[in-house]
């Protein structure tokens, strides 16, 4: 009998650790595509709890990995933008620190 | 030679350990791609956390998600990503500094989140089914019925998404000169 793999909480359990850590990321790092990472570690979690939902509630079958799919799809597209933006900005400010970012503060 | 139910010594199922193993190493890769000051080796940690979550994607029977885990997430947003990190890092940038001032908030905020989703977790009935191993597999086939039948815009509208942000990255990665000298 299958203590963990077989139970739905492990799975939600790890989804919430691993988005708290790509929060934590986001907004402690000053490197404009290391919050780009943190981000692309926040849709991880939620992928992986949309695949467990998907598994273990019988309602949610097939919906789980069909929204994972599209989520997937989703940070292909802000990957790109993304990163040219951040291109974009370096290649005017010459560099990727984004509290240096300060253009309309002023 | 088929494989014992469980591994021997240690007394937990082959699933469970796969669970253990890979679920330790997406914490730890992830941890290491927020707390590492080498963004080089941020990246490729990145990598390693995508790939750890792929297996549990296939410990759940989503085989077709980790497929595309593996396509999307390593074979092209980390590819992505290192680029980008090979074209944007000078030498002048300072990397002793990589966190903001606001780091001990941000820690603070995220353990708060982290509380939160605990509690959330246990006081809410899922109406979960448990297995007496793992989730059975095989369900590419509704995954498919679902993304071709009641999901067909939204498959679609992400085609068009797609479509705008490939024409979206050119406009604004290419030079400002080129752009410059047609506009004005």
């Amino acid at each position: 009998m299958s203590l963990i793999a077989g139970h739905l909480e492990p799975y939600l359990v790890l989804s919430g650790l691993l988005f708290s850590i790509g929060a934590f990321g986001f907004l402690a790092r000053r490197n404009a595509i290391s919050m780009l990472m943190s981000v692309e570690l926040m849709l991880n979690a939620v992928n992986l709890a949309a695949i467990a939902f998907g598994a273990f509630v019988p309602e949610l079958a097939g919906e789980g990995a069909s929204f994972a799919l599209l989520v997937i799809a989703v940070a292909a597209a802000e990957a790109t933008v993304g990163l040219a933006i951040v291109i974009a900005i370096y290649r005017n400010r010459k560099t990727p620190l984004v509290d240096e970012y300060d253009t309309m503060r002023q | 030679m088929p494989l014992p139910p469980t591994i021997p010594f240690i007394g937990l199922t082959w699933a469970d350990a796969l669970f253990l193993l890979l679920g330790g190493v997406v914490l730890g890769a992830a941890t290491l791609v927020v707390l590492g000051r080498d963004i080089i080796r941020n990246g490729l940690f990145l990598i390693l956390s995508f790939g750890a979550l792929a297996g549990i994607y296939v410990i759940l029977g989503a085989a077709i998600v980790a497929g595309a885990q593996v396509l999307v997430y390593i074979g092209a947003i980390s590819v992505l990503i290192l680029f980008a990190i090979m074209l944007t890092q000078s030498k002048a940038a300072p990397a002793q500094l990589t966190f903001q001032t606001q780091a001990l908030p941000a820690a603070l905020a995220a353990l708060l989140l982290g509380a939160l989703f605990a509690i959330a977790l246990g006081s809410t009935p899922w109406g979960a089914t448990v297995f007496a191993d793992t989730p059975a597999a095989g369900g590419t086939s509704g995954v498919a019925a679902t993304l071709f039948g009641p999901w067909l815009l939204a498959f679609e509208a992400a085609s068009a998404l797609i479509l705008a942000a490939v024409i979206g990255g050119i406009y604004l990665a290419a030079k400002v000169t080129d752009r410059e000298e047609e506009g004005e």
